[in-house]
């Protein structure tokens, strides 16, 4: 399972790369493989505020339906639209495949993230 | 969890292994969509060790099934196949289940695995004449091996004439490899294809004998996930989902194998009562006309109302449709009626259309 040094993670196995007040989120390689092969991505919409754990996309699988939920509290600015005509690239390349990027509006919730090293440890123990 | 005999070749071939009502087992190895097109185009083995096996013998087997079961067993020949319902009183399905008869004293019933415990509990339960009823379930290993190339897989380990094998007919005396096993022109794909019925001990070298053989015929081994793909673009029903104890043989459509002609079984009279009074629900199968994945247990709405709800859905890999089965008010329940169906917030319309949504490639003749 590959985790990425720079980037900090969720307990539901988001992960978040942070650009100053901008967070790009992504699912992880953990999460992906978990799912299998993606067959359907719902992103949120642009301009949309979004709290720290609600649902912010949908990921389909052949068999399920799963959240993803946001990292942190903010708005929506962009999403990857890309993403909904080829879900694959997920589970090809989960940490180029970012779903949306939120502008934080709570700095200090950066802090309940996860590093690499504690979000390596958890997985261990969630299995 | 409950492991099958080969549970440690599927961890070493790479599958993902899941609960599966109790059972570890592989729900994929290599991406279901990949394993569900092997099956199609070329042959895939299932490990189904996990489905029950329960023995009925004895001079009153046939009059004591006849009683238990739906489809009549009057006209079944030694060594045929037939498929069936045992059902409540209330016309509810206990579950769907094989039959196997070796001759008018020795049937062996082939049920969900998930099933098996309240089967049997049943079927003692009602148990009449001079009959045994024994749960044999830890006596079989179990493997399918569908799709167009599974016979010419086998045929180059036996000496059998599998074309002997008709669709739904079984021998019980045939060497694959070296091991001997009861095999049947059965499935649960919608592919032509055998099932393969031996002793737990020799299962993983048969097994890996089989994988073998029928690499160069393009076979892999193939998880649940793309069984259950298959099996539902076939429209075959799966219990728990078609079928259940509040979902009776003739609202899910399969009034084929309920037979109201021969005497008296478990469930008749209220299937009458259906029949003659009409069902008020009905399973139809629908395609999505907008970009959403139909789930299991979503709400179908027509005309701003509740209707049903969907029992299967999902995407069609040979298809390339988001489909689903649904269970809804017969009122509705026409080919070309548009409805919709409640994904997460948003109502999304979709078009009945006639079932099965992928046609069965079995090999009658």
């Amino acid at each position: 399972m590959n985790i990425m040094k720079d980037l900090k993670y969720t307990e539901t196995h988001e992960w978040v790369r942070l650009e100053g007040n901008r967070a790009y989120v992504g699912i992880t390689d953990h999460a992906q493989s978990q799912m299998g092969e993606l067959v359907f991505i719902e992103l949120p919409v642009v301009d949309d505020e979004i709290g720290k754990g609600d649902p912010l996309a949908v990921v389909e699988s052949v068999k399920a339906a799963s959240d993803v939920y946001a990292p942190l509290t903010g708005t929506i600015i962009e999403i990857n639209e890309e993403l909904e005509d080829n879900p694959g690239a997920v589970n090809e390349d989960p940490y180029q495949s970012w779903f949306a990027v939120i502008e934080i509006s709570d700095s200090e919730e950066i802090d309940e993230l996860m590093d690499a090293d504690a979000y390596e440890a958890f997985c261990q123990q969630e299995e | 969890m409950k492991k099958t005999p080969l549970y440690e070749l599927h961890v070493q071939a790479g599958g993902k292994i899941i609960d599966f009502g109790g059972w570890a087992l592989p729900v994929e190895y290599e991406g279901i969509i990949r394993e569900h097109e092997t099956v199609r185009t070329a042959a895939g083995l299932f490990d189904v060790s996990h489905m029950g096996e329960i023995l009925v013998e004895g001079p009153d087997a046939e009059k004591y099934l006849q009683k238990m079961l739906t489809n009549d067993l009057a006209p079944m020949q030694d060594y045929q196949v037939y498929y069936t319902f045992m059902c409540y009183p209330d016309g509810g399905v206990v579950d769907d289940l094989i039959v196997y008869k070796y001759n008018a004293n020795l049937y062996l019933l082939v049920v969900n695995a998930s099933n098996k415990d309240k089967d049997y509990e049943w079927l003692l339960q009602h148990r009449a004449g001079q009959v045994t009823i024994t749960d044999v379930s830890d006596n079989y290993a179990l493997f399918a091996v569908q799709g167009p190339n599974a016979q010419r897989i086998l045929q180059d380990m036996t000496s059998t004439d599998l074309n002997q094998i008709k669709f739904f007919r079984f021998s019980s005396e045939v060497i694959i490899g070296d091991t001997p096993v009861m095999i049947s022109r059965t499935g649960y794909t919608g592919e032509d294809g055998f099932e393969l019925y031996l002793s737990p001990d020799q299962a993983p070298s048969l097994w890996q004998k089989i994988l073998e053989q029928g690499q160069k015929h393009g076979l892999r081994p193939v998880g649940l996930g793309a069984r259950d793909t298959l099996r539902f673009e076939a429209a075959l029903p799966l219990y728990g989902h078609e079928l259940s104890a509040d979902i009776s043989p003739l609202e899910a459509g399969l009034g084929h194998f309920v037979k109201f002609s021969k005497s008296d079984f478990i469930g008749k009279e209220a299937l009458l009562r259906q029949k003659e009074g009409g069902v008020k629900r009905k399973l139809i199968a629908f395609e999505m006309l907008e970009r959403g994945i139909p789930r299991a247990g979503y709400e179908v709405q027509a005309d701003g109302k509740t209707i049903g709800y969907v029992t299967t859905g999902g995407i069609a890999p040979s298809l390339n449709k988001n489909i689903g089965l649904a269970l809804i008010a017969s009122d509705y329940a026409q080919e070309g009626q548009t409805i919709e169906v409640a994904i997460r917030k948003r109502s999304m319309r979709a078009l009945i259309i006639p079932k099965p949504f992928y046609s069965k490639k079995y090999k009658k003749a």
